[in-house]
C-alpha cells in the first residue's frame, strides 16, 4: 500500500493537494421531497480529471446527486458549484454537462450517427465540422462500420458505446455516467470497463460514475464515495476504501469481511488489541487514536488476509483455533469457514495454486487460522 | 389446422352472421336494378350512377370531408398537447380536475354536448355552418385523442427527453425533435381516430349544422325518413369499401414494420 503522500509526483491526486482547484463543489447540500431526505447536508470536492464513483445501495441518494450535476433536481438547500461558478440557475442545456443515461437513452428513430451529432448540432456548428467530430467519436468507441444503423439495429454492448459517444461529443468538461454498465452481461462489462478508463485518460474529461456494483467502481475509480442515507460515509482512494474502511459499514460494503467483536485491551503507536473470545488469544489490528482501551470495538479483516495451518503456527502475532464448517471451492480460490470454540464463524480465503487433489485440509479438521498485525482494522462500534 | 368443435363453430357463425348480415343485405341491394330496396329484381349498378348525378348528396360528402379533416387536424394538435401536460407536468393545483375534465366528453350524452354547444353559438351568436360543425367536432374528438396519445406517453422512456435536454435542446425543441417524432404513430392513429368520429357523426352536427352545411350524415338520415332508396345503399356501398381498404391498408403496413423490426433486431444479435 504506498500512501499518495510519499509517492512520485506522478501519481494522479490532486485532492491531496491544497493549491489545486475542485472543478465540482457541494457545499452543504440537502435535497428533499416532502419529509424524505435524499441528500443530507453532504459536501464533497471533485478535481478535474478525476474518475470519481459514488458508491452505494439503491435509495442511498447517489442517483439524486447525479442529477442535480445534471440540472434535472435543484437542490433544497445548499449549493452546488462547478467551476466556481453556482449552476442552481442553469438549466441543463446550458451546462457544460454530459450524461450517459442508464437506459442509454438513444434516439430510436435516428442512425447511430445522427445521435451522436444531435448535440452538436443544437450548437449550430458549421456541417464539416460537425460531421469530423462525428467520425472521430465514431473511431474513438470503435463503431465507423456502424454509423448508419438504426439504436435497434445493433447489439446491446455497441448502443452503450454509442451512448458514451453522443455524451462525449460535444467534450464536455464533466461527463455524468448513470450506472453505464448496468445492462452488460459479465465479461462485456469487464473489458468495458477497462474500455472506459482508457477513454477517460485520451479524453481527459472529468468522470463521474454512479453504481451500485463495488467490483465496478473498485476498478475504474480514482476515488470512491461510499455513501448511505444521502449522506458520504467514506471518501478514499480504492485501495484505502477497501485496506483503511473507517467505519464497519464501509468494510462490510465492499468486499467480503470477517468482524470480530470484542473489548480493547490495550493501543500503542497506531495499534490495538481485542480481547475477543474465551480461549483465543488477543488480536491486533491498526487503529486510529480515537479508539481507547477499554471500549467496544470491532476488527474487521479481510478472509484473503487469514493463512490456514493445519499445527499451530509459532511466531505470529493473530491466532485463532477453530475447526473447519465448510469449504467453498470456487476454482480460482476457496473460502474455508471456521468455526471457533465460541461458536463464531470465520471466513479464510485461499489461492488455489495447488490442484485439488493434493488440498490437505478438510471437513471437520482442527486449524489455526492467523494474520499480521497490519491486516485488520481496529473499527469503533 | 385445428378443426373448430361443434360448439365453437355455431359461435362464430353466430357471431359473424350478427355483425355482417345487415351490411351483406345492404350492400346486395344496392345492386338491385328496381327501385323497391326489398324486393330484388336484376343486377343493375345504374344507382351509383345515379349517386354521382345527386349534387346534394356530393355537396354533403364534400361538407363532411372538409368537417372531418379541419376538426380532426385540430383536436390532433390540442389533443397532443393536452395529453403532454397531464402526463408529464407533474402535480399541479388542480390536476385531478383538469384530467377528469379532458375526459368527460368521453362519457357525456352526445345530445348534451349538442345542445350545450348550440345554446353556446346562438349565445355569441355565431352563424351555424362548416365553422361551428368543426368546432363542435373538435371539442368531441379532441378528449380521443388526448386519450390515445397519453397511453402512448405513459409507456414513454422520459430520459430520451432528459438527453435531448441535456445535450443542449430546449424544452420546445426537445418535444419537437425527440418526444414528436417517437410518439407520432399514436399521434397519427388519434387523427385517425377523430377523423372517422366527425365522418359518422349524426347527432352533434344535427345540433351545429346550419341550411348551407349538410353533412353526409344529416342528409342519408334525411333522406331515409322519405323512404329508403337505393341511391343511399350504394352511397353505403362506397363508404363501407372505402373503410375496409383503409383498416385493411393500416394493418398491412404495421404488420410490414413489426416484421422488419423483428429482422433488425434479430440481424443486430448476430
Amino acid at each position: 500500500m504506498s500512501d499518495a503522500a510519499t509517492a512520485p509526483v506522478s501519481v494522479f491526486a490532486p485532492w491531496e493537494d491544497a493549491q489545486a482547484k475542485p472543478l465540482i463543489q457541494f457545499q452543504n447540500v440537502t435535497k428533499r421531497w416532502g419529509d424524505f431526505t435524499a441528500i443530507d447536508d453532504l459536501s464533497i470536492d471533485i478535481y478535474p480529471e478525476e474518475f470519481f464513483a459514488l458508491l452505494g445501495p439503491s435509495g442511498c441518494g447517489k442517483t439524486t446527486m447525479m442529477r442535480m450535476l445534471a440540472g434535472f433536481e435543484t437542490p433544497t438547500e445548499g449549493k452546488i458549484l462547478i467551476d466556481g461558478q453556482d449552476v442552481a440557475r442553469i438549466p441543463p442545456n446550458k451546462r457544460a454537462v454530459n450524461m450517459m443515461f442508464q437506459s442509454y437513452a438513444l434516439f430510436p428513430h435516428l442512425s447511430v450517427a445522427e445521435n451522436i451529432a444531435f448535440g452538436l448540432k443544437r450548437d449550430k456548428q458549421p456541417k464539416d465540422k460537425i460531421e469530423a467530430r462525428v467520425e472521430e467519436m465514431l473511431s474513438l468507441v470503435q463503431l465507423n462500420k456502424f454509423a448508419n444503423r438504426k439504436p435497434h439495429q445493433i447489439s446491446g454492448g455497441q448502443r452503450q458505446r454509442v451512448a458514451l459517444a453522443r455524451s462525449l461529443a460535444k467534450a464536455p468538461k464533466l461527463l455524468l455516467l448513470d450506472e453505464p454498465l448496468g445492462a452488460l452481461d459479465k465479461k462485456l462489462r469487464q473489458d468495458t470497463q477497462f474500455e472506459l478508463m482508457d477513454i477517460q485518460e485520451k479524453t481527459g474529461t472529468t468522470f463521474v460514475i454512479v453504481t451500485h456494483d463495488q467490483e465496478e467502481a473498485m476498478t475504474v475509480a480514482s476515488r470512491i464515495a461510499v455513501m448511505d442515507h444521502g449522506k458520504i460515509i467514506q471518501v478514499d482512494t480504492p485501495s484505502k476504501i477497501y485496506e483503511e474502511p473507517k467505519s464497519i459499514y464501509v468494510a462490510d460494503f465492499i468486499g467480503d469481511v470477517n468482524l470480530i467483536r470484542g473489548n480493547v485491551t490495550k493501543t500503542s503507536e497506531g495499534h490495538a488489541s481485542i480481547s475477543w473470545a474465551e480461549g483465543q488469544s488477543e488480536l491486533t489490528g491498526i487503529a486510529r487514536s480515537e479508539i481507547e482501551a477499554g471500549a467496544v470495538a470491532t476488527l474487521a479483516v479481510r478472509p484473503e488476509k487469514l493463512s490456514i495451518y493445519t499445527s499451530r503456527p509459532k511466531d505470529q502475532t493473530n491466532v485463532i483455533k477453530g475447526k473447519v464448517l465448510d469449504i467453498a471451492y470456487l476454482g480460482n480460490m476457496s473460502t474455508y469457514v471456521i468455526e471457533t470454540a465460541s461458536g463464531e464463524t470465520i471466513k479464510a480465503q485461499v489461492a488455489n495454486t495447488r490442484r485439488i487433489q493434493r488440498r490437505q485440509i478438510t471437513w471437520e479438521e482442527k486449524v489455526w487460522l492467523s494474520f499480521t498485525d497490519t491486516a485488520g482494522v481496529v473499527l469503533n462500534q | 389446422m385445428r378443426r373448430l368443435s361443434w360448439f365453437n363453430t355455431v359461435s362464430l357463425t353466430l357471431g359473424f352472421a350478427f355483425l355482417y348480415i345487415p351490411m351483406i343485405i345492404l350492400i346486395t341491394y344496392s345492386f338491385n336494378a328496381g327501385k323497391l330496396v326489398t324486393v330484388w329484381s336484376g343486377f343493375s349498378t345504374k344507382w351509383y350512377g345515379e349517386l354521382f348525378r345527386n349534387e346534394a348528396f356530393l355537396d354533403a360528402a364534400w361538407v363532411t370531408l372538409k368537417v372531418a379533416v379541419m376538426s380532426s387536424s385540430i383536436a390532433t394538435v390540442l389533443g397532443t398537447m393536452a395529453a403532454y401536460v397531464m402526463v408529464r407536468a407533474g402535480r399541479f393545483p388542480g390536476r385531478t380536475v383538469f384530467s377528469g375534465m379532458i375526459y368527460a366528453p368521453l362519457v357525456m350524452p352526445e345530445v348534451i354536448t349538442g345542445l350545450s354547444l348550440l345554446l353556446l353559438f346562438i349565445a355569441i351568436g355565431l352563424d351555424r355552418g362548416v365553422l361551428t360543425i368543426v368546432l363542435a367536432h373538435t371539442t368531441f374528438s379532441m378528449c380521443f385523442v388526448s386519450v390515445v396519445v397519453s397511453s402512448r406517453l405513459v409507456t414513454f422512456d422520459q430520459s430520451l427527453e432528459e438527453a435531448a435536454l441535456d445535450l443542449g435542446c430546449t424544452g420546445f425543441e426537445a418535444f419537437r425533435l425527440v418526444t414528436l417524432p417517437i410518439i407520432m404513430p399514436a399521434v397519427v392513429s388519434g387523427w385517425l381516430l377523430a377523423f372517422t368520429l366527425s365522418l359518422d357523426d349524426l347527432v352533434i352536427a344535427s345540433f351545429t349544422s346550419g341550411p348551407s352545411s349538410t353533412t353526409l350524415p344529416i342528409k342519408i338520415f334525411s333522406a331515409v325518413r322519405l323512404g329508403v332508396s337505393p341511391e343511399i345503399n350504394a352511397l353505403s356501398t362506397i363508404m363501407i369499401g372505402l373503410v375496409t381498404v383503409g383498416v385493411i391498408g393500416a394493418s398491412l403496413t404495421s404488420k410490414r414494420s413489426i416484421a422488419k423490426r423483428q429482422k433488425d433486431e434479430q440481424e443486430a444479435i448476430i
